[in-house]
């Protein structure tokens, strides 16, 4: 029989156990008879040789090697029965661990989905991601993302690499069905090879696709597939329109795909695109990853790319001199969710500890009180660590339990919480429970439990015996007021962390919310919009057809001056181009850059931006006339000086490859928080330029339609202009649409959605941790006092009034509160400064923070304090005296 | 009568598996056995018998049936395993190796007396 047999027939074991002692005394008996003795004496005889058969039969239990198990069962029964008894406690204790633990568990769960859990690709280990460095460094820093002639060249020259490389594509699909904009990639044919991702049907593009001159072929999303095919197989094989282009469909992508965080709709072979953009070495824009083939390594990898770097840069001094490619391990890309995650964590944590406080002081409390039981049992002979042991059984039992009700909580709650998460959270298809995250549960809950049990059970056989049985739960020895005193201090000071943590988020949100975005928010609709693709043959056509656009526009009812807009304020995205303001040539990496926008001239009164000085473009500003450019006031400062800017040039490149051009400027403009609310003061680049779309040059017109945006102003609500808007701007062949459609006030408030975010989550724990603390101060005082009540009695009767007992309780509460404030404050500058690095626009903490937060900390703390305080204070002498 | 002297510690397991490496035998019996062979001289403290048993039984050295006895009455007997045999076979040896190594030193210092 083994282990397990024994522990599960433990009932059938007893009973065999006793039938063998049984038949022993039985036997013996019998014999003696035989040998002449009397019954009843033989009985006696047997019974004395055998020793007590109680005594034999526990021996014989503890030699079965399952008594640890045994009485760990007796335990938690034992710990259940006084939870019942106690539902009181039980349920306060277990709320407040469920709430800590569910908290934790939830964190932990997206922790785990988005920053722990390896990359959903076979063997991610050996997935590179590729990307140039270069010796110099401009604003943006020194690494850069390739060029597609770096790429071809780093794939051929590194043997330990299978590469594949992507660049932004998708476009306007016009049919199957109406037209409508895709979004998509334009993929190198061995991507699917290279990630070890399975088509859903269908296959991959051929190597042969992937050039100039391959069949136009397109993968296409699985919801794509759905919508326009309704999930029919015989969408592959058959042909859509792309971009004016027809293109047979091969294969269709699993569901949820996602390339660089991004939906994939279409995908269309890289190799194709004959784009002058795309062949420019100096058009960084390629992303490139790479598996390392069996028996290569990371290393071997980057001494062939950095043999590539060399070689390229002797080939192509212009455009290579002092640029090198590296690859790095792939990971995966969460941005600035890091911190915000882990932030949360620490919340969540610094809660979950107040509450295991709170609790801990509870059930010291309880054993204080059941000190008679406990001394009661070392006295009939239970061993210390034993009573030690089924204390903390106790505190783990309701650890456990707090931790199951907490994971039912976290299952509930995961999904809103994604869902409320600021923006648009990375590989949130990978946040759900499982078994990694249960384990962290259970840790998270067993470590509660002893963290709450073992103040209780170190205690509990540490008692004199005698001492305690006399005396009973009266008095209270100094060691448990102390330990008392130290849970509310760190109570009150985990609490002033959170409180200090929540105030700093408040005040910066105040501060951002009132800052001034440098456009009007207010009315604004903006629109990408993808002009017809048979427009785009000719530059002639491509204006013709933005005048028509924006001559429909403004005919919409409501719609009150439309202007065209490169880089929309606050929606992302960016142009940043390095100028100066001398036509000597200035090394690059010396030379500032500033954010140039295209814009058409009724920008500065659709945004409502301030004119400074000068001008703003005017329709006068055409190709071929004076080339002009508005600045910011920012670049004004940054490239002037003091002086006037107006009527003087800088110079600039527009696009890559064209030699520095002057441009005149003619105006002077507010500054736009164009990064965001909050981002925008702590941007490396700052400055900002306006010039005219129609002084594009024609080769460039083409590329720059495509990432033209409509701004309106209406005079209603905006999002009510919407379907109009798209109806008049259709054209004449039906298939030119808007998308990514925004208003200003929804672009302003997601540029703070990350900073709401949390200041409603630390919020909401500062709330819960300053409740916790403050059920902590009342549940201690109210017990210490209670344990004091006889002394309050002495001191009455000798004369002390109502007010000087009030006083000595209130005297006691503000020195543990005191003390807490102290150490939490100390901990708080450390919290604040970490808060400081990790969130934007956040300042330092101001020592009205810390004011104003601790001010109700101790207002709150002491109004829990007062009614242990006052109840102490009615105390009747004679009924006081008399308990004693 | 002479007083009866104690079994030296952990002698008690020794004994039992010799008695039970004569056949299957219930406790009743080991204990007899163990009187009769000690000759009334060694005390087998009977409380501490069953204990053993199933600590032996725990460990595998041991194996227990319900059997009936030849008066046709159900006892838990016990019969030496092949782990039980081994065991017997190096605890007897290393007894015998202490009990020469004792009587030896015994033998000497009543020597030295002389």
């Amino acid at each position: 029989m083994n282990w397990w047999h024994r522990l599960l027939h433990r009932n059938r074991m007893e009973q065999q156990l006793d039938r063998e002692l049984r038949f022993h005394l039985e036997q013996h008996t019998a014999d003696l008879i035989a040998q002449g003795c009397e019954p009843g004496e033989a009985r006696r005889l047997a019974r004395l040789t055998l020793g007590g058969p109680e005594q034999v039969k526990e021996q014989c239990r503890d030699a079965r090697g399952t008594r640890w198990l045994e009485d760990l069962a007796q335990d938690v029964r034992y710990g259940l029965r006084t939870l019942r008894q106690n539902p009181g406690f039980a349920a306060v204790g277990l709320l407040t661990l469920a709430l800590g633990i569910g908290a934790t568990t939830v964190m932990f769960t997206v922790i785990n989905g988005v920053l722990l859990k390896p990359l959903p690709y076979p063997e991610p280990g050996r997935l590179v991601w590729l990307q140039e460095r270069t010796d110099w460094k401009t604003q943006r820093g020194d690494v850069w993302a390739l060029t597609y002639p770096n790429y071809l060249d780093c794939r051929r020259g590194t043997p330990a690499l299978e590469m594949a490389a992507l660049f932004y594509g998708g476009g306007t699909l016009s049919a199957p069905g109406a037209a409508e904009h895709v979004t998509g990639f334009e993929i190198s044919s061995g991507l699917f090879s290279v990630l070890g991702i399975r088509l859903l049907q269908g296959r991959a593009f051929l190597p042969e696709e992937d050039r100039p001159s391959g069949a136009p072929v397109a993968i296409i999303g699985y919801d794509l597939w759905q919508r326009r095919f309704a999930g029919s197989a015989t969408a592959i094989g058959s042909e859509m329109v792309l971009d004016g282009k027809p293109h047979t469909v091969v294969g269709i992508a699993p569901a949820r795909l996602k390339l660089l965080e991004e939906d994939v709709e279409v995908l269309t072979p890289l190799g194709q695109d004959t784009s002058p953009i795309l062949h420019n070495r100096e058009a960084h824009g390629i992303g490139a990853w790479g598996r390392l083939h069996p028996g290569a390594t990371i290393e071997e990898a980057n001494t062939e790319l950095a043999a590539v770097g060399r070689q390229l840069a002797e080939q192509y001094p212009k455009s290579n001199q002092g640029r090198t490619f590296f690859a790095e391990p792939l990971r995966p890309q969460v941005g600035d969710n890091r911190a915000t995650l882990w932030l949360l964590l620490g919340a969540v944590g610094l809660v979950l500890l107040i509450a295991c406080a709170n609790i801990a002081s509870l059930m010291l409390a309880r054993a204080v009180s059941r000190d008679r039981e406990l001394a009661m049992r070392v006295a009939l002979g239970a061993g210390r660590g034993r009573l030690a042991r089924q204390c903390l059984t106790e505190s783990a039992v309701l650890g456990l339990a707090g931790g199951a009700l907490g994971v039912l909580l976290a299952a509930v709650g995961i999904g809103p919480f994604v869902t409320f998460w600021p923006g648009s959270l990375p590989r949130a298809e990978e946040v759900h429970l499982d078994g990694h995250v249960l384990l962290f549960t259970l840790a998270a809950s067993l470590a509660s439990g002893l963290l709450f049990g073992l103040a209780p059970a170190l205690r509990a056989p540490a008692r004199e015996l005698e001492q305690a049985l006399r005396a009973g739960s009266r008095t209270v020895a100094g060691g448990s007021r102390r330990l008392h005193g130290s849970f509310v201090i760190s109570e009150i000071a985990l609490a002033v962390v959170l409180l200090v943590a929540a105030g700093m988020l408040g005040r910066t949100m105040l501060r951002l919310s009132s800052l001034d975005p440098g456009v009007n928010i207010h009315n604004v609709l903006i629109a990408r919009t993808a002009l017809a693709p048979g427009t785009l043959a000719s530059p002639a056509r491509i204006r013709a057809a933005w005048e028509e656009i924006l001559e429909r526009a403004r005919s919409v009812p409501g719609v009150q001056s439309i202007a065209m807009v490169d880089t929309v304020p606050m929606r992302g995205g960016s142009n940043q181009i390095p100028y100066s303001t001398t036509p000597a040539a200035v090394p690059r990496n010396q030379q500032p850059l500033v954010f140039a926008n295209c814009v058409t001239p009724d920008y500065l009164s659709v945004m409502g931006i301030p004119l400074r000085r000068g001008r703003f473009l005017t329709d006068q500003d055409r190709l071929g006339g004076e080339a002009v450019a508005v600045i910011d006031d920012v670049m004004a400062r940054q490239g002037f000086g003091g002086q006037d800017p107006v009527g003087r040039q800088v110079w600039l490149s527009f696009a890559l490859g064209r030699p520095p051009e002057p441009v005149t400027v003619v105006g002077v403009v507010g500054h736009v928080r164009q990064w965001g609310l909050a981002a925008d003061d702590e941007a490396a680049v700052r400055a900002q330029l306006y010039y005219p779309f129609a002084q594009v040059p024609d080769g460039l017109l083409h590329r720059w339609s495509e990432v033209m945006s409509i701004a309106v102003r209406t005079g209603i609500d905006p999002l009510s202009v919407v379907e109009p808007l798209r109806k008049e701007v259709r054209g004449a062949s039906n298939d030119q649409v808007i998308y990514q459609i925004r208003t200003m006030e929804q672009l302003a408030s997601a540029s703070l959605a990350r900073q709401r975010f949390l200041l409603l989550l630390f919020g909401i724990f500062a709330g819960l941790a300053l409740l916790l603390a403050c059920i902590g101060i009342y549940g201690v005082l109210a017990y210490l006092t209670n344990q004091r009540v006889p002394e309050m009695g002495v001191r009455m009767a000798l004369g002390a009034s109502a007010g000087d007992v009030t006083w000595l309780v209130l005297r006691e509460s503000l020195g543990m509160i005191f003390a807490g404030v102290a150490a939490g404050s100390l901990c708080a500058v450390a919290a604040g400064s970490l808060l400081q690095r990790s969130v934007e626009g956040m300042r330092k903490a101001e020592p009205s923070t810390f004011a104003i937060m601790i001010a109700v900390l101790m207002i709150a703390a002491l109004f829990a304090s007062l009614l242990p305080a006052r109840r102490a204070s009615r105390i009747e002498p004679m009924t006081a005296l008399r308990q004693e | 009568m002479k007083p009866k002297s104690d079994l030296p510690q952990g002698t008690l397991d020794l004994l039992i598996l010799k008695v039970a490496a004569q056949g299957p035998v219930h406790g009743y019996a080991i204990a007899q056995r163990l009187q009769q062979v000690s000759r009334d001289v060694v005390q087998v403290p009977q409380g501490s018998l069953y204990p053993a048993l199933h600590r032996l039984e725990n460990r595998g050295l041991l194996a227990a049936d319900w059997k009936e006895t030849e008066t046709g009455r159900e006892a838990k007997f016990y019969r030496l395993t092949r782990k039980g045999r081994a065991q017997l076979g190096t605890e007897t040896a290393s007894w015998r190796r202490l009990t020469a190594a004792v009587g030896l030193i015994l033998r000497l210092s009543e020597g030295g007396a002389e």
